[in-house]
């Protein structure tokens, strides 16, 4: 059965493994790869006037920094493989973004890296593996 | 080397100002009286044979015509404002823009504050439980003219290559105009800024730090103004000139927790006393058409809850327009659908809460024998406990209840203060770069003005210059409203498309 994989991608080095993962798994499948970096942002912030004002240009660099620094490195990786690879850069709460693409593309499966935050940290302040595990509408891979 | 800049600019001030206050003060004073006096003496003159503001009249009429040419567009379209702010109608694909909620939260902050906490006490205080009942009233039709004002500043923004946004009256005075072929909107839109400016120094900035100053002395005890001037401008100056935007996003996410808080506290002393809400609301109906012993009756409470609603929800002075503008959105509609909830959080919702706990907590003084307001004729107020006023009375109200709010109102009131500042700031700097274009240099000397002026309003009881200041702000909305009786045929036109469009079901809901 071929499968599509949603990758969770920050290039952090949890990110590169949970991508090697899924390479691996779609490779072997015949399935493919939707790569996706999602920014944190809530609409439900406070802003200052000149954010306000300045907010449609810092988007746009925001997105442009990502494509360069984020998706750029592993574009050159992923043109020697021979699975085919959709790139996605958004924004929004990480986790609910995550599962949307998942959806919206009909993913079979999600793959993420950990950052192996202690108990406590992701306690405090969440942790999006663990809002992943609750709320994944397909299998969910953690790779640690 | 912001930080020794700004310890220059305190010292500079700590050592001259104390010693030529005095003779500062009067010089300023006096030259303010008499050269400006008679602008003054016009914005504020009453109308014959009453003494009610011809200028509260001007914004309250246009608020009705509004509110009647849209078809009661702040009722029909609440549930819709709703929605929007929550963002059901927000495409996916614009995630990472301003939204509808971060347009209003910013403007908001920039209304919420003073007016609504020394200003409601003032209304109550001079025009008695009643002024709260036209307060209301006067706050929901002035939802209709933030309609108005805000969907075409949406509308007729300007945006640059590099992306940022700039809008307000000033733009939609000249494009709009334009598009209706009538003349004279370069002139008004002229006038419009140096009205701007000129008011961004006063209300958005002396008034503010006046006030802020008032209460802290309120709390610590009496010391000179110059120091709260030195500090609020330190900080102002490392905002906006330094360009440590960490303390203005500090306080824009600090600010409306502090909004919450009022009103979380304000239900809370209602809660506790429920058994006088009833009677509360009857004081505000009767009061509202006898005046309950307040001299003027009537029409003394008609004419202060007119004209504090006017004054702390700023609906068609023009100034929303500037910081709704830069919201992402196809349909400029829906951006003066938003800003209808503006008035209704700040004038409808947290001033009644202001007034309802002054009304329950029995500052006000009645005489028991006849049940009325005991009148102050000497002062021309309520007599109230302490013979208090403004901000104090708020004060010494919610104390009743909750001895420890004092401590807490004061730091509201200096945040509040000090967000108000940074919005005027930014009011005027647009109003000033429209002027004399853009440029760091420009900029500057604007911004280092403007925090010189914060000392000046702090440090001294300049009456005629923050009178001049208020008239500023006032002809602001003369300009502005001029304009939007103009304008308003294509605000009709946009919302009858709009409205079609999400009948038909060609605007959807993403969420």
């Amino acid at each position: 059965m071929s499968g599509k994989f949603v990758v969770g991608y920050d290039d952090s080095s949890p990110a590169r493994r949970a991508l090697d993962f899924a390479l691996d798994k779609a490779a072997r499948q015949g399935g493919s790869i939707v790569l996706a970096h999602v920014m944190e942002w809530s609409p439900y912030t406070f802003l200052t006037p000149e954010e306000l004002e300045e907010r449609h240009a810092r988007r746009k660099q925001e997105i442009a920094r990502a494509e360069t620094a984020i998706m750029g490195p592993v574009k050159d990786k992923l043109a020697k493989v021979d699975v085919p690879v959709e790139t996605i850069i958004t924004y929004g709460h990480i986790a609910e973004k995550l599962c949307e693409i998942a959806k919206q593309t009909g993913a079979t499966q999600m793959v993420i890296g950990r950052d192996g935050n202690s108990a406590l940290v992701s306690r405090v302040f969440g942790s999006t593996a663990g809002t992943l595990v609750q709320i994944a509408p397909v299998p969910c891979t953690i790779v640690p | 080397m912001i930080f020794r800049l700004c310890a220059a600019l305190a010292a500079y001030f700590a050592a001259a100002l104390p010693a030529a206050a005095q003779g500062l003060d009067q010089a300023i004073n006096q030259a303010f009286a008499d050269y400006t006096g008679w602008y003054v003496s016009l914005i504020f003159a009453p109308i014959p044979g009453t003494n009610f503001s011809w200028i509260a009249m001007w914004l309250v009429v246009a608020a009705l015509i509004f509110t009647f040419y849209f078809g009661f567009i702040q009722f029909k379209g609440f549930v819709h404002s709703i929605k929007l702010v929550k963002g059901d109608y927000s495409d996916p694909n614009d995630a990472g823009e301003v939204s509808h909620f971060q347009a209003l939260a910013t403007a908001l902050s920039g209304t919420v504050g003073l007016g609504n906490i020394a200003g409601v006490a003032v209304a109550v205080g001079i025009g008695g439980p009643g002024a709260t009942f036209w307060m209301v009233i006067a706050g929901l039709f002035g939802m209709a003219t933030k309609f108005t004002e805000c969907t075409l500043g949406v509308k007729y923004r300007n945006e640059y290559p590099d992306g940022t946004v700039s809008g307000g009256p000033m733009y939609y005075m000249v494009k709009g105009f334009a598009e209706r072929g009538l003349k004279g909107g370069g002139i008004f839109a002229v006038l419009f800024c140096i009205f701007t400016i000129l008011g961004a120094l006063g209300g958005g900035n002396m008034f503010q730090a006046n006030q802020a100053h008032a209460q802290l002395a309120g709390v610590i005890g009496d010391y000179p103004g110059w120091i709260t001037g030195v500090f609020l401008a330190g900080i102002t100056f490392a905002v906006i000139v330094g360009g440590l935007k960490s303390i203005a996003r500090v306080t824009e996410k600090v600010v409306p927790f502090m909004g919450i808080f009022y009103v979380v506290v304000s239900l809370l002393i209602l809660i506790m006393n429920y058994d006088m809400i009833g009677w509360a609301f009857g004081q505000i109906f009767v009061g509202a058409f006898t005046g309950l012993g307040v001299v003027g009756g009537f029409t003394g409470a008609l004419i202060q809850g007119f004209r504090r609603a006017a004054f702390s929800n700023e609906a068609g002075i023009g100034s929303a327009a500037i910081a709704h503008s830069a919201v992402r959105t196809k349909e400029p509609v829906t951006e003066g659908y938003v800003a209808l909830l503006e008035p209704f959080i700040d004038t409808v919702v947290i001033c009644t809460m202001t007034a309802l706990v002054i009304v329950i907590s029995g500052v006000l003084n009645v005489d028991p024998e006849t049940g009325l307001y005991i009148w102050n004729a000497e002062a021309g107020r309520i007599s109230t406990e302490g013979e208090v006023v403004g901000v104090a009375l708020t004060s010494a109200a919610y104390a009743r209840a909750l001895p420890w709010f004092p401590v807490l109102l004061a730091v509201a009131v200096v945040l509040f203060a000090f967000s108000t500042m940074i919005s005027w700031s930014y009011y005027g700097l647009k109003a000033w770069t429209y002027l004399f274009g853009e440029g760091k240099a420009k900029e500057t000397v604007f911004k280092v003005i403007f925090c010189v002026f914060i000392v000046i309003g702090a440090a001294a009881n300049l009456g005629p210059v923050i009178d001049f200041s208020d008239a500023m702000l006032f002809s602001m909305a003369i300009v502005n409203i001029i304009a939007l009786y103009l304008l308003m045929p294509i605000v009709k036109r946009e919302l009858g498309s709009y409205v079609s469009r999400l009948k038909s079901g060609e605007i959807k809901k993403f969420n």
